[in-house]
């Protein structure tokens, strides 16, 4: 039902995006405590793991990244409670990092209090709207959730009215990207006004006040704080087709499927796991692959909404194609995925 | 303006949400879900839980709402194929009659066909649609049915047109509640109380129908409700339902009459036809009266029957009977009729007969069975009530 790897070959994925949590001027000694505390819990040697993480915590109790590891080191202990109480600190002390709400879930859910581990895994997501492994594992509590509620009108054994459940533990923790400092700003490109595509705006129609239907959408298409520098929106949204075609190629299918929003639009409305199925299936089963992108054309629809027509050329050992084809993408999270894939004009 | 208008919508809404019954509660969850408000449909089935937690079918819908966050649904009740479906089915059948029930409401300037008149004495009548799984409560508004309230029931596994013992089917015919009997008296299985209904009637038993032991019910204390056909012929309400009902139910009193799907008619033709019938059925007094035997009996039907006689008896001891008066005064009082479903033109006529003679004078509630042959009222069935 849920694939372990997914989600972490995608946070991986995304490490070139976010960059890991570290706390600004940590002493040396205190970051090899922590740097051999990850290896030993990774080698299983959890007690060791857990004596390197106490010591790191002693010059710095407040220190995430090494409590977060406790948390875990808890976890595969199997001290619940511990786990639950290091992770629900974790939310209280930062309340915008994602990844302890998900963990608590987890446990939480291996403990069959799922609507607990729903509200840790809706905060998750409120923290992280892109979170694939939240909402992989909420996913998850709901359909337990709703056996359970079924049980209840059915008047079943509510025992056995599911597998046990298989969320995702997150092994990393990893900050969200937008803090980070855009680096160069092409403040000369100026974003394409969705209105230099479709016609004017019908101003005769409207006669009263067309200027007070239209400054809201022109607010939020400039950036919102004035001393943020402005990334050109339009290069990243090249810039992610781009990748999107070369994880195609490269038939990185993992890397592939992460474009793909959560609400993703699949071309036939079957369910995103068929659809995945059949990708997977069809990308992985070619011998070679080779996607080519050709003059794209952006239209930004809103701050966070963008359409990319270009025209696709497709080689593979079985199939060779050239059409044109349309992007619908979504940005969350500082990333551009793709809502609806459409073929043609 | 437009303020208004929308804090009128909001009033309405939130009244929709605070309604008392649970099926309104349903109901405003539906609503939502319509208005694709998946967050507030959840938020309005937790709480309808809250307030009613033996209310299975807010459990499937509470389900569906959960799933439909994990994975697209392809049924309503998307339950897992292991489980029994038919327990499934029940509850979509109950979720369907009940919303039905909400978004359906009889017409306003509509009544039953079945009650033609009411006695006055006669507060309230019952009318059941099975097909729809409804049962309407009617006010006696000076003999003319007005609707007060109506519930959702549930009926005979096997449906509708009892005959045998042990068909697990209700019966459909014009019916009366005749005892109560209160909640410390049965088992759990009956709830908040039962008012037995007098199946097999007069008109059953000319049919041959046998069977005994219908019952208006409750539930047991684990549900709130049970789906649309699951009793062996009782009609079942949830206990509050059943509690509120049963306030305004006399005994040997209350009509209650059960239907396949209910007729409905405009008071004026109901008017028209309750005017006919009451112009037969004083005829008929007159003529009683009168000691003109063969007018008399010439409202009797070639197929009509008693208790223990037929045409031909029942008329040579009538005659009898009238040649040895001198003189007859007959008063007719609570006077009630109600027409039976299913049957072509046929009334059940009920009323307290004042008859005085010349040797015999007696008091006694009478029932009658009109039917009409050939555009003309007769009587098929007379005998004490």
């Amino acid at each position: 039902m849920l694939n372990l790897n997914a989600p972490r070959e995608w946070l991986r994925g995304s490490a070139i995006l976010a960059f890991t949590f570290m706390v600004g001027g940590a002493a040396l000694a205190r970051a090899d405590d922590l740097q051999e505390a990850q290896q030993l819990f990774k080698a299983g040697q959890t007690q060791q793991a857990l004596e390197r993480v106490n010591r790191a915590l002693a010059a710095n109790p407040r220190e995430p990244q090494a409590r977060f590891l406790k948390g875990l080191i808890f976890t595969e202990q199997g001290k619940q409670q511990d786990a639950i109480d290091v992770f629900a600190k974790l939310t209280q002390d930062y309340p915008n990092l994602p990844e302890p709400y998900n963990n608590l879930a987890v446990i939480y859910a291996g403990q069959g209090q799922y609507e607990k581990a729903r509200a840790a895994l809706e905060q998750s997501i409120r923290t992280h709207p892109s979170y694939a492994t939240a909402y992989e594992n909420l996913g998850d509590v709901y359909a337990k959730l709703a056996s359970q509620a079924y049980g209840k009108a059915l008047q079943l054994d509510s025992s056995n009215t599911g597998a046990q459940n298989k969320l995702s533990l997150v092994r990393e923790l990893v900050r969200e990207p937008t803090q980070k400092p855009v680096a160069a700003a092409p403040a000369a490109k100026e974003p394409p006004a969705p209105a230099a595509k479709e016609p004017p705006a019908p101003v005769a129609k409207e006669p009263p006040a067309p200027a007070a239907k239209e400054p809201p959408q022109v607010a939020a298409l400039a950036p919102k704080a004035p001393e943020k520098p402005a990334a050109d929106p339009t290069s990243d949204v090249l810039q992610m087709v781009n990748g999107w075609a070369q994880a195609w190629a490269k038939q990185d299918v993992d890397a592939y499927l992460a474009y793909y929003a959560k609400d993703f639009k699949t071309p036939g409305g079957e369910g995103r796991d068929a659809w995945e199925k059949t990708r997977r299936e069809r990308i992985s089963g070619a011998k070679s692959i080779q996607v080519g992108v050709e003059s794209p054309k952006v239209t930004m629809r809103s701050p966070d909404q963008a359409s990319v027509t270009f025209r696709q050329t497709y080689r593979s050992d079985k199939l060779k194609s050239q059409n044109r084809k349309t992007l619908d993408l979504v940005k969350a999270d500082g990333r551009w995925l793709i809502q609806e894939e459409k073929a043609g004009k | 303006m437009r303020r208004v208008a929308a804090a009128l919508a909001g009033l309405a809404l939130s009244c929709a949400v605070c309604a008392a019954t649970p099926e309104d509660k349903l109901s405003a969850v539906f609503e939502a879900v319509e208005a694709n408000q998946l967050d507030v449909a959840l938020k309005r089935v937790d709480a309808l839980i809250a307030a009613y937690p033996n209310f299975r079918l807010a459990y499937l819908v509470r389900g569906d709402l959960l799933l439909a966050r994990a994975r697209p649904l392809e049924t309503f009740g998307n339950v897992v194929k292991t489980v029994p479906q038919e327990r499934v089915e029940g509850l979509r059948e109950e979720a369907l009659a009940r919303l039905r029930a909400q978004r359906e409401r009889p017409g306003e300037d509509l009544v039953p066909r079945y009650v033609l008149q009411l006695n006055p004495e006669q507060k309230h009548a019952l009318v059941v649609d099975s097909r729809r799984s409804r049962l309407y409560l009617y006010a006696n508004d000076g003999g003319k049915p007005r609707l007060v309230a109506d519930y959702y029931v549930t009926l005979g596994k096997n449906g509708t047109e009892k005959t045998r013992e042990g068909d697990q089917k209700t019966p459909i015919g014009v019916y009366h509640v005749t005892a109560n009997l209160p909640r410390k008296k049965l088992t759990d299985f009956y709830g908040a109380g039962a008012f037995p209904i007098n199946y097999p009637n007069e008109w059953d038993r000319r049919q041959g129908r046998d069977g005994h032991g219908i019952w208006l019910h409750g539930v047991p204390s684990n549900v709130y409700s049970r789906p649309p056909r699951a009793s062996d012929g009782c009609i079942v309400l949830s206990n509050p339902d059943l509690l509120a009902l049963g306030r305004q139910l006399e005994i040997g009193l209350t009509p209650v009459i059960i239907a396949d799907e209910v007729e409905w008619s405009d008071a004026k033709t109901l008017e028209a036809e309750r005017a006919s019938l009451a112009a037969a059925l004083e005829q008929w007094r007159a003529d009683w009266q009168s000691r003109d035997t063969e007018r008399y009996l010439a409202h009797y039907s070639q197929r009509f029957s008693s208790a223990d006689q037929d045409y031909a008896s029942w008329s040579a001891h009538k005659r009898k009977v009238n040649s040895a008066k001198s003189w007859i005064k007959l008063g007719l009082g609570r006077v009630s009729m109600l027409r039976y479903p299913r049957e072509r033109d046929v009334v059940v006529v009920t009323f307290v007969q004042d008859y005085r003679s010349n040797g015999l004078s007696n008091v006694m509630k009478k029932r009658q069975y009109w039917a009409k042959e050939a555009g003309a009222w007769k009587i098929i069935y007379e005998g004490p009530a």
